[in-house]
């Protein structure tokens, strides 16, 4: 025994931090990419037209199979369950960082883009380029959506922010309040818009509001790739930050953290992480809420851990939801954005219900 | 040589006016205790002091560079702050909260810090619990121990540094406010500048080398405590008509519960008069 414990009798029968906490990083992040990888695999061969394991990897290259089953094998895979699955973890990951970069920022786990009103500003962003794309940016239009997005979504959030935040103090309840506004607002703005469009942009707008990965495609999936790689890379580089701002701006100044360039970068990641998110499959409430409050309840709040596993176990829950959206109700397909809302406004429900005292409510 | 000086720092939000030209300089190893009547302006000049307010006139010197010219990061090598009133959002162990003291740094040297400091306040034994399920006088000894932390990693790579404290000893029980005591003046020997505001004026008068007394946004009496807390300084500031009986070692003592009619002549206080 130390000398420290021999003063300290608690020392030495030290119990660790409660959950699973004490798990190293890296086994919790080995973990969540194991389960991703299998979930990506089943989701690969279920479907309307499924596709055992077995034929899986021969369609793959990575066995033998009867020429004819795997030239149609590799058809429906490469065609059209990869890219679906692709997009549906890309976008989860996106939600699911956002998510908790917001809660992060607000100091508070209700905060969510879906909720407050940055996705349906995103959706307005985008719904003004489906219908006005044409006459606006001439033959730009679709290239132009993600930014689009991104910059709706950027503006709720810096609108928001300046809201609800009061001499570094945030406001939990003006910001649900004030988001329900933005939502309620660009919402309308996007009603409007349908009655100024054509049948194809009506499809298109329908689409987005409802939140779909029917559409997604390779040229969607690439389109993803530079805004996830913005936000992994970006990630380490705000985790410390993050979890020192939980004790508030001014401490977390007092520790050496440059609060305002922080929130700027934060606010510009979720933003580009939204409006990513937003432009590839429309707008797709809870993950974001969800994911990093079932982290936390595991793993604890610490970001360094927090936002690399939330990329994963978003994924992983958007595709598991999206895998439920195109299959329980075949041939037809649920929009996965309904999924996720019956899967997470009860859990919203509980989370609120226990953190009434801290909203105020 | 001083640590850190105020030179005419006036601050002022909307018309009225929070400080008024006060002057303070403290030296590497000095404690100082601010105290005064509420509203007097103790926690604003805290705040100017810990770089978190821009004063609208004069200026703010840490160790001879205008505190204005420090990056956040560079700051918090030189001063550490324990606010008044914290909480945590997530669900943060104490150990994690601690740790947030040594900024990035990980390893047995961080470890070595965290211990140390969590020993200093008491807290080793609830070093693994969730920080929001301890008391408040608990939760407050805990970011005690993470800006002790903090302070020790600075004071490692820049040489004695500066501690502001704002009503450090609010929530603590009698055997903490002792110990909270002992502590500081321990820093203070080793060559740290402690500012702290206190409300207890006993507390000011055992812990601090030199009392500040602030009042309607001016310094009105600085000094070593038994020249400072005066029948005189009592009545004029805290408009109390009390005694200061001062202890065998010369330390000033007040019992400010006891029945007291007030010190100042004229009208009563606005709150006591019926509203128009």
């Amino acid at each position: 025994m130390t000398d420290a414990a021999a003063r300290h009798p608690a020392l030495s029968a030290r119990r660790g931090p409660p959950g699973l906490r004490a798990l190293p990083r890296w086994v919790v992040l080995t973990v969540l990419l194991g389960l991703l990888l299998a979930m990506a695999v089943a989701s690969a061969g279920i479907g309307a037209a499924g596709i055992p394991p077995g034929r899986l990897f021969a369609a793959l290259g990575l066995a033998d199979g009867a020429p004819a089953e795997v030239a149609r094998d590799r058809l429906i895979l490469f065609s059209i369950r990869l890219p679906r699955v692709l997009l549906a973890v890309a976008v989860g990951a996106l939600l699911a960082t956002a998510g908790t970069i917001m809660q992060g920022l607000f100091r508070n786990p209700l905060a969510d883009p879906g909720l407050v009103g940055v996705s349906a500003g995103a959706g307005l962003a985008a719904a003004t380029t489906i219908v006005l794309g044409d006459k606006l940016l001439g033959g730009f239009g679709p290239e132009a959506l993600p930014l689009a997005a991104f910059v709706g979504a950027l503006g709720v959030t810096a609108m928001l922010y300046r809201i609800a935040t009061r001499e570094g103090r945030t406001s939990i309840a003006t910001l649900l309040l004030a988001g329900l506004a933005f939502a309620a607002l660009a919402n309308a703005g996007t009603g409007l818009l349908v009655f100024l469009a054509d049948d194809r942009q009506l499809r298109d707008i329908t689409f987005w509001t409802l939140g779909s990965m029917a559409g997604a495609t390779w040229p969607k999936v690439w389109a993803m790739l530079p805004f996830l790689a913005a936000v992994l890379v970006s990630l380490p580089m705000i985790a410390r930050g993050l979890d020192m701002l939980v004790l508030g701006e001014a401490e977390a100044f007092h520790m050496g953290v440059p609060v305002e360039s922080l929130k700027r970068f934060a606010i510009v990641l979720m933003a580009g992480a939204v409006g990513a998110a937003v432009a590839a499959s429309g707008v797709i409430g809870f993950v974001g809420i969800v994911v990093p409050h079932l982290l936390r309840l595991v793993i604890g709040p610490a970001h360094r851990t927090l936002l690399p596993a939330g990329v994963l176990f978003g994924g992983l829950v958007l595709l598991i939801a999206d895998t439920i959206a195109r299959t329980i109700a075949a041939p037809a397909e649920l929009p996965v954005g309904i999924v996720t809302a019956l899967i997470g406004a009860p859990f919203f429900l509980a989370l609120l219900l226990r953190q009434r005292a801290v909203v105020g409510l | 040589m001083t640590v850190i000086a105020a030179n005419g720092v006036t601050v002022r939000a909307g018309r009225s006016t929070l400080l008024d030209g006060v002057d303070l300089a403290v030296a590497p190893g000095e404690t100082v205790a601010i105290v005064g009547p509420n509203g007097a302006g103790k926690s604003t000049l805290l705040r100017v002091l810990s770089g978190d307010l821009r004063p609208a006139a004069g200026e703010v010197r840490l160790k001879g560079t205008a505190l204005s010219a420090y990056p956040p990061r560079k700051l918090a090598g030189h001063r550490a702050v324990l606010s008044q009133s914290l909480s945590v959002a997530f669900p943060f162990t104490v150990d994690e909260v601690v740790r947030m003291g040594a900024g990035d740094e990980h390893g047995p040297h961080a470890d070595a810090l965290v211990e140390a400091a969590l020993a200093e306040v008491d807290l080793l034994a609830c070093r693994d619990r969730i920080i929001t399920t301890l008391s408040g006088g608990e939760q407050h000894r805990a970011h005690f121990a993470r800006v002790l932390v903090q302070l020790a990693r600075g004071e490692a790579d820049n040489g004695p540094g500066l501690l502001l404290l704002d009503e450090p000893t609010a929530a603590l029980d009698l055997r903490h406010q002792i110990d909270f005591v002992a502590l500081t003046r321990a820093r203070a020997a080793a060559g740290t500048a402690v500012v702290a505001v206190l409300h207890d004026l006993n507390l000011a008068a055992s812990f601090a080398d030199r009392v500040v007394v602030m009042h309607r946004a001016r310094i009105a009496a600085s000094g070593p405590a038994h020249a400072v807390i005066t029948e005189d300084m009592l009545a004029h500031v805290f408009d109390v008509a009390l005694k200061s009986c001062g202890l065998p070692a010369g330390t000033p003592c007040v019992l400010p519960h006891m029945i007291s009619p007030r010190a100042r002549t004229g009208p009563p206080p606005a709150w006591t008069r019926p509203r128009a």
